[in-house]
């Protein structure tokens, strides 16, 4: 039918405004009433900066990165699942290439070297992908998962089954980003504001930002409006992969480690923030914002069902069930139709 | 006599918005009844209803003096009625046999599925509704014609001799309208009650004998087509007493001298140039390469051969090289690559000047709000404001939307692809008016087009059939010859 009788003549512009805003605020109702539980649970600490700055947002920070990483992926209407693996494979290179008992390359890099090379190899691996993704025409989802397994495997073999740990003493880089602070927080809670900031700037208020939201949305259309679309998506795919490296030099400075299964698991995690926070596995819909809420949404979850002295054992089932139930959660408050 | 479906009274809400207020239908048997209103009538919320589909918030519908059926009782509604939409409703990946008997396979041996029993029933009932289709083909390899008549045959099987026809020429060539018409008479006479739906009125006088126009939500008034003249008609669709589309018959003339915005040299065999302030138009069947011509030079598909924008050569297969050289387009199926539907109006409309709209690559949205009010007002698009979805608009508000985002670059030349296809006629007007008040300066316009009221805007017509141009006219050309040469058929003929 090429006609829809939806048209709403005469309702004040100002109306709808207001409901797009609304969707991108969804999830700030629950996220309150997470942080008014964690009080009453535990009056004394919850609502302090050392307990939500330290215990539960800084944990959050790598899977944060990652999300918006996703978030990207998905808006400009791909997948890749890949990301995860990116986490634990690209500090396992840069590192081993620093202090890895190696010869090749000319190892030992300078030290120095981890943070860019990590990126530029989570890019290579963006790159990779876009290139069988965009180039072959193969399915993102395929190519994706075959990625994260061969690189999984990769890193195994880097890693040898064992963890490279001991890192603050041996790589000045590493030391800085898992523990300087700024204004008394954290240097990777300040890199996820900035990354996130960036973000939102770029997607909202920017030709390339909103290329990906046509693209998305409708790559026939985009094309027609003089849109590259395959190289939008190229480009989506290589800084998805820079900023899971970045999360995974993160993630290592933290743990002051890379161990051979870092990052294993992680996407799930992320898809669910991300379809929490709003963003469409269809394409063209969603913002980081809703994204970023649906990060901190599902870490309240976790340091709540934690205080609640839920068993260790038993956690990872109740996660899932609180999962399903915050994407009920979102469904409801937002009152869309995930796809 | 009892009517076959009567509906009176039915009324229906999306929210805030009333979606028919007073729909009222009386079909009788064995006649083919036109539905028509504009876009956003309530022509589609009436055909919901009718199939079940929707639930009415108030009044009644009646199949051959019964009620209708539960609303959840999909079996019952569809021995009723059956409708046949514009968008294909058979699985692509089954075939014809499968499709027609999707869920209702004739079981064999030990209660499994019979292939044989399945292709014999197929073949039977594509053979008693005389359609000759293989039923192993797949449904994908059917053309849009073969489809509308398997899916015709599919809901007599199930018993239904009441079927609605959801802009069945749409997206069909003259002959194959021709054809489908030669059908629907044969089924009438069988005993086939239809509901006709149209945005071209003379396909109303062709095959209808009655006619409900519905407008603004509302029943207007239904007649015999015999007594009521096309003015009437479009007078009751439009609530004013006005002339069909008449766009541009006061057009200057271009002088012979003018320079050229658009030279197209061999590209794949055809040369064409487009002066400054004229408008061609390009015509001919859906195989005659004419869309495909338009799709070459904004640079969506290869091509051979040189064109030239205002002096300028543009490079091949490529289209932001074309869009920056001064082509404005028009995508010809909306639907498929004219907008994306989840965006708002604004950004749709100013998708090709994204880069207009702040420095740097930066998009300020106060800019981008105000250049698509301009539009919304130049285009007269009906709409909640800038930041409403163009998925919510009604087909001509759309295509407002995907004209203003071709003239947003203040193109040097507009290339355009059934720029009305689908749209009502006052949309039709205001896109028309649009294209013809945008080309009186220096602006040209490539108009690709097989509607004769989007050609009659047209300073010049070019036929194109297999790739190739066959003729020329200037203003004032015959209907009856140009819609002659368009279907290949010779006037000197014996007048088939």
């Amino acid at each position: 039918m090429t006609e829809t009788a939806l048209e709403k003549p005469g309702t004040p512009p100002v109306s709808r405004l207001r409901l797009g805003r609304l969707r991108d605020l969804a999830l700030i109702p629950p996220i309150i009433a997470l942080l008014v539980i964690g009080y009453l649970i535990k009056p004394d600490v919850f609502l302090s900066q050392s307990y939500l700055v330290d215990t539960v947002l800084k944990y959050q920070s790598e899977l944060a990165l990652v999300v918006l990483a996703e978030a990207l992926v998905l808006i400009v209407g791909k997948f890749d699942l890949s990301l995860e693996s990116v986490v634990g494979i690209a500090p396992a290179v840069a590192i081993f290439l620093v202090v890895g008992d190696t010869s090749v390359l000319g190892a030992p890099w300078p030290t120095w070297t981890v943070l860019p090379v990590a990126i530029l190899f989570g890019a290579l691996i963006g790159a990779f992908n876009g290139l069988l993704i965009v180039r072959f025409k193969l399915s993102a989802f395929i190519v994706t998962l075959a990625m994260l397994i061969a690189l999984r495997g990769l890193q195994l073999a880097i890693v040898g089954g064992a963890t490279i740990s001991d890192l603050a003493n041996r790589i000045p880089v590493i030391d800085d980003l898992g523990s300087l602070r700024f204004a008394t927080i954290p240097i990777s809670l300040w890199i996820v504001v900035i990354a996130f900031a960036v973000g939102i700037v770029v997607l909202g208020y920017t030709r390339v930002g909103r290329s990906l939201y046509a693209v998305g949305g409708n790559p026939d259309a985009a094309r027609a409006a003089g849109i590259r679309v395959e190289r939008t998506i190229w480009l989506t795919l290589v800084v998805a992969g820079a900023l899971a490296a970045l999360a995974g030099v993160m993630l290592s400075a933290r743990l002051g480690s890379v161990a051979a299964a870092q990052g294993n698991g992680m996407i799930f995690t992320v898809f669910a923030a991300a379809v929490i926070g709003g963003i469409s596995l269809d394409g063209g819909k969603g913002s980081l914002f809703g994204a970023l809420c649906g990060v901190v949404l599902l870490g309240l979850i976790q340091n709540v069902l934690t205080l609640a002295q839920v068993k260790a054992d038993q956690i990872q089932a109740v996660n899932g069930i609180v999962i399903l139930v915050a994407l009920l959660l979102a469904r409801l408050t937002s009152g869309k139709a995930q796809d | 006599m009892t009517p076959v479906v009567e509906a009176s009274g039915v009324a229906k809400r999306f929210g805030a918005t009333v979606a028919l207020a007073d729909g009222r239908l009386t079909v009788q048997p064995g006649e083919t009844h036109a539905l028509v209103g504009r876009n956003g009538a309530g022509k589609s919320t009436l055909v919901g209803v009718l199939t079940g589909l929707l639930r009415p918030d108030g009044g009644e519908v009646r199949f051959g003096g019964e009620p209708a059926p539960a609303p959840g009782d999909r079996a019952a509604w569809r021995r009723q009625v059956a409708c046949v939409y514009q968008k294909p409703s058979v699985v692509p990946e089954l075939s014809v046999a499968e499709n027609l008997f999707l869920h209702r396979q004739p079981r064999g041996r030990f209660g499994l599925l019979s292939p044989r029993k399945l292709r014999a029933g197929a073949a039977g009932l594509l053979e008693e509704w005389a359609v000759h289709v293989d039923p192993d083909l797949p449904a994908r390899e059917l053309s849009v014609e073969q489809r509308q008549l398997v899916e015709i045959a599919g809901a007599l099987s199930l018993g239904a001799r009441f079927v609605i026809l959801d802009e069945p020429t749409a997206q069909l060539e003259g002959r194959a309208i021709t054809r489908l018409f030669d059908r629907l008479r044969t089924l009438r006479e069988q005993g086939v009650t239809f509901l006709f739906i149209s945005h071209h009125l003379p396909e109303i006088y062709e095959i209808c004998q009655r006619v409900t126009v519905f407008r603004d939500a509302r029943y207007v008034l239904d007649a015999d087509v015999a007594t009521l003249g096309r003015d009437e008609l479009v007078a009751a669709m439009i609530g004013e007493a006005r002339g069909l589309v008449d766009v541009g018959a006061d057009r200057p003339t271009v002088s012979d001298d003018a320079e050229p915005a658009l030279e197209l040299v061999d590209v794949a065999g055809v040369d064409l140039t487009v002066r400054r302030g004229e408008i061609v138009g390009v015509t001919g069947s859906a195989a005659s390469g004419k869309r495909e011509l338009a799709e070459a030079v904004v640079g969506l598909r290869p091509r051979t051969g040189t064109v030239h924008v205002d002096g300028r050569r543009i490079r091949p297969n490529d289209v932001p090289a074309a869009l920056r050289a001064g082509v404005g387009y028009l995508p010809g199926d909306r639907n498929a690559d004219g907008f994306v539907a989840g965006l708002s109006v604004a950004e749709n409309a100013t998708m090709t000047i994204a880069d207009r709209l702040g420095p740097a690559g930066l998009v300020l949205p106060s800019r981008r709000t105000e250049r698509a009010r301009t539009m919304i007002t130049d285009l007269d698009v009906h709409t909640s404001g800038p930041e409403q979805p163009v998925g919510e608009l009604s087909g001509g508000n759309a295509q407002k939307v995907v004209m203003a985002r071709a003239l947003a670059s203040d193109p040097k030349v507009l290339v355009l692809v059934q720029p009305t296809a689908g749209v009502d006629v006052r949309s039709k007007e205001s896109l028309l008016g649009a294209v013809d008040g945008e080309t009186r300066g220096d602006r040209a316009a490539l108009l690709v087009s097989d509607e004769l009221d989007d050609l009659r805007l047209c300073d010049r017509v070019v036929v194109m059939a297999g790739g190739r141009i066959v003729a020329e006219h200037g203003r004032g050309w015959s209907e009856a010859e140009l819609v002659a040469e368009i279907e290949g058929v010779a006037m000197t003929g014996d007048g088939e």
